[in-house]
């Protein structure tokens, strides 16, 4: 990469940027074949979405004029490294009565900014725990 | 009680018959507003409105910042851009409804003013189009240019191998995108596998999701077996939100969660949903939709899935509703969001209501037009039964082809179906032994492949299926075993296609917006934008799109017709001759009848439309002239082959005046010499239910005729069948074989008619 933000023009990427497609591990495209996953080269790991594509599509979605979608692939971008059982849980914390105190939320935050540098979502969360406290959504359902 | 009145009809028998229509089940909804039953305008709807103060959203549409709940709130922050909104909010509703119907508009120009747009002002431009106008609007303005269509794949038992056959047969349909669910929880797993093997038969690309519990949904996901996730659902009250157990920040945080696993995500709202869950604030239907809409593009989904959805069935009920479903479709893409739109939910029993909904959209064109169509039968649809199912594609098949519209299908020959369907079964059999899962017997396989529906299969009981899945579940089975274990078996151009599907999320270009994959691209709003501007822009029908479009099944050509015919030669020959015996000269005899075939009749053509043999057609038109007391004569004519001249030239030749003219294809008239062309004595043109009986009377009504007589005219009682549709293009064909044969001045030529042994 040049450092100079992907355009609509290099997508998709697969198809006209191969050159900037890579997995956690550095394999390209083309080294994700049939037999490479007979032969265990290729494994579950290798196929998921990296940080770095999330970036690119964002930059992508910006230059098609979709800053919204731009955004939720920057917070997506965060998340890449975030476990599935973290995910999960903050998720659940999210949802209306679930945290019984705007601290609860915070502290997710915390977790999310300083175990896995999520700045945008830790900030994001703050902001739920704002708005859910001004909403009273901090009461326990039955 | 008066005996006047006992006899007094008290209803009009026309309200029994519509009383037995399907369309009495559909039950309709008075319009209150107080109630939520509004489909555009409620009194309780707020007056779009905006105000900044220092760069901040200070009200929105009458609300002040201060007293805005969650969506507002969100909507504020998120969707509206303070730099557009001050221009967007000023201008004239009408004026910008005007410039979503202008052509002259691009798009883009339209896109950039809705992001400074509240949901007030979203649904009051929009309220002041007609459907016309909004269906052309969505034609412009939705995002991706080449339109597509989803299916839902479930069955009601759950069975791995017809989800794998159905699956396959879906793809091979042409849908874009497949949908599964299942009846019972603990099967999604199950389900998946089984989805995911079935969709990578015949061709890769086709993407697919697994409709479940959120948290089930992203780990099945993350185990590679799906690629889209839509169950994703926003509301347009804040109570209806809690009610569904979440916030826009849980949703908003579940739609960046499915991006970091590199699956494509779209949120799901619908007109009636508030309703349905009893919180809808008194406002009109539209209205709230525009309100989960802009959250959606604020939460940056990249699409929706919109148009009622589970709620279109009770929003059609109310006055405006269907017109209601198109106007929330239209704010969707005008907002640049990706619009499964719909048309899922079965909303009526009315076939004429159904094909009524579907036509706007199939002629504007949609990313998804269904979401999803039901490509299964009604009652294998855990979904419940769709708009369309499996029942009807054929329909909408043929409704495509009428409009020359692409609504994203594809028809596919028998024998085509039956290979990929057996090879699907096949490939769900070797991964369900190969991970010593199952092993389906030859019966059960069998059973599937033919099956039109579950209640034909003979296959895995719900518990064989509900140990299949939780061992699935249980031994952490990921799509590289499922790959593994096809290759093992000899699967490899299935392994291939399921690991190029599970690829798509290295680069993530399929989470773009209106992402399908076609002919192992990827095509979305980014490299396939919609950039409608008029005739001649915009989607077009390629000659090759147009080539598969228009090749259904069982169309009708020329040789067919003259195969066909000239399988009856053999048998007529044995039955009746027609020898030529020279020009056909007026006679004097006051009790003769003639009967004027046509130039083919006999010679290339030997049936009625109906399937009578022309030789038995003669025989009682003659037999009925000879008991009326007539004297019958055949004439071929070879100057015209229309029934009408066929008659009056007969009648001309005839003794009395009295001719019958008819038609190979079996229409018949009866005619007098004096009379204009098209003004006959009697005229029997419904030959496909013509019977013998009425060709026999027909002779009899001649010969009273020709003595003078004032006989009662011969009526052939239809039941209002579509007669043209059914016949009209063999008839056309028939007909030219006809015309072909005559030539101008060609002399009516006498013929000997001789029957050879009984009757046929």
């Amino acid at each position: 990469m040049t450092g100079k933000p992907l355009t609509v023009a290099d997508y998709p990427l697969a198809e006209n940027r191969p050159d900037v497609v890579e997995t956690k591990a550095g394999k390209k495209l083309d080294d994700i074949t049939l037999d490479a996953v007979i032969s265990d080269r290729v494994k579950l790991e290798d196929l998921r979405i990296t940080d770095r594509a999330l970036r690119q599509q964002a930059e992508i979605a910006t230059a098609a004029g979709r800053p919204t979608l731009a955004a939720n692939f920057e917070r997506g971008a965060e998340l890449v490294d975030v476990p599935q059982d973290v995910i999960m849980r903050i998720y659940e914390l999210l949802r209306p009565g679930r945290a019984s105190s705007r601290q609860e939320l915070v502290a997710a935050a915390r977790e999310l900014r300083e175990t896995y540098g999520a700045e945008g979502v830790a900030a994001f969360i703050e902001e739920a725990a704002d708005v859910y406290e001004r909403r009273s959504l901090y009461k326990k359902r039955f | 009680m008066t005996d006047e009145s006992h006899a007094r009809p008290n209803r009009w028998k026309r309200f029994s018959d519509w009383d037995e229509r399907p369309l009495r089940l559909d039950k309709f909804a008075a319009e209150d507003a107080a109630n939520g039953f509004a489909a555009f305008k409620s009194p309780f709807d707020p007056k779009p409105g905006f105000s900044l103060a220092a760069g901040v959203v200070e009200s929105m549409d009458g609300i002040a910042s201060r007293d805005f709940d969650m969506i507002d709130f969100f909507i504020a922050r998120y969707h509206l851009d303070p730099e557009i909104a001050p221009e967007a909010m000023a201008m004239p509703s009408l004026e910008v409804a005007r410039m979503l119907v202008d052509m002259n508009v691009p798009r883009t120009t339209l896109v950039r003013l809705a992001r400074g747009m509240t949901p007030a002002k979203l649904a009051e431009v929009v309220g002041h189009l007609s459907s016309l106008e909004i269906a052309f609007a969505y034609s412009k303005m939705r995002a991706r240019q080449t339109p597509g269509n989803q299916a839902h794949v479930t069955n009601a038992k759950d069975d791995p191998l017809q989800m794998a056959a159905d699956a396959a047969t879906a793809v091979a349909f042409g849908f874009d995108e497949i949908e599964t669910t299942m009846r019972v929880a603990r099967n999604s797993w199950s389900n998946a596998v089984a989805c995911a093997v079935g969709a990578a038969v015949g061709r890769w690309g086709t993407l697919f999701q697994c409709s479940s519990e959120e948290a089930e949904e992203l780990k099945i996901g993350m185990a590679g077996f799906t690629s889209y996730a839509e169950t994703v659902s926003v509301y347009g009250t804040e109570k209806s939100f809690i009610d569904g157990d979440d916030t826009p920040w849980s949703k908003a945080f579940l739609a960046a969660a499915y991006a970091s696993r590199g699956i494509k995500m779209r949120c799901t709202s619908g007109a009636g949903s508030e309703l349905l869950m009893g919180f809808h604030d008194r406002k009109s239907l539209l209205y709230l939709e525009a309100r989960c809409l802009c959250l959606q593009r604020a939460m940056g989904a990249q699409g929706t899935q919109n148009g009622g959805i589970d709620g279109a069935p009770v929003t059609c009920t109310v006055p405006g509703g269907m017109r209601e479903l198109m106007a929330e479709n239209l704010i969707a893409v005008w907002l640049d969001l990706e619009c499964a739109s719909g048309n899922d939910a079965r909303a009526t029993e009315s076939e004429i209501r159904v094909g009524a909904k579907i036509l706007p959209y199939l002629i504007a064109g949609s990313d998804l037009i269904c979401s999803g169509f039901g490509s299964i039968l009604k009652y294998d649809n855990s979904f419940n039964a769709s708009l369309l199912n499996g029942e009807e594609l054929e329909d909408y098949l043929v409704l495509q082809r009428d409009f020359e519209a692409d609504g994203g299908l594809t028809p596919v020959g028998e024998t085509r179906v039956m290979e990929l369907r057996a090879r699907a079964v096949d490939a769900i059999s070797a991964v369900l032994e190969e991970l010593q899962l199952a092993k389906p017997t030859k019966d059960m396989k069998q059973s599937v492949v033919a099956a039109s529906g579950s209640d034909e299969t003979r296959t895995f009981s719900g518990r064989d299926v509900a140990m299949i899945s939780e061992a699935i579940f249980a031994r952490s089975i990921t799509v590289i075993d499922v790959i593994k274990a096809l290759a093992a078996r000899g699967f490899t151009e299935e392994a291939e296609n399921l690991l190029k599907l599970v690829r798509l999320r290295v680069s993530g270009d399929y989470l773009q917006t209106s992402a399908v994959v076609r002919d192992g691209r990827i095509v979305s709003a980014v490299n396939n934008p919609n950039d409608y501007q008029g005739p001649g822009t915009g989607y077009r029908l390629t000659d090759e799109r147009r080539d598969e479009i228009v090749a259904i099944r069982d169309v009708l050509t020329r040789q067919e017709v003259l195969r066909v015919e000239a399988t009856f030669r053999p048998a007529e020959v044995t039955r009746i001759a027609y020898k030529p015996v020279g020009p056909a000269a007026t006679t004097r005899n006051e009790r003769e009848v003639v009967i004027g075939i046509s130039p083919a009749f006999g010679v290339k053509l030997f049936q009625t439309v109906a399937g009578h043999p022309l030789s038995a057609i003669l025989r009682v038109l003659i037999a009925g002239i000879t008991e009326g007391g007539g004297t019958a004569r055949v004439v071929r004519m070879r100057h015209t082959a229309d029934t009408s001249f066929l008659g009056l030239s007969a009648a001309r030749l005839a003794g009395s005046g009295i001719g019958i003219g008819i038609q190979a294809k079996g229409t018949a008239v009866i005619h007098q010499k004096d009379r204009l062309p098209h003004n006959n004595l009697e005229l029997f043109s419904n030959s496909p239910i013509t019977k013998l009986e009425h060709y026999k009377r027909m002779g009899l009504n001649a010969a009273a005729y020709a003595l003078g007589e004032m006989p009662e005219p011969v009526i052939v009682p239809t039941r209002g069948e579509a007669m043209g549709s059914r016949y009209h293009a063999r008839v056309s064909l028939i007909y030219a074989i006809e015309t072909e044969m005559t030539s101008e001045g060609a002399e009516p030529e006498e013929i000997d008619v001789t029957f050879i042994g009984a009757a046929a």
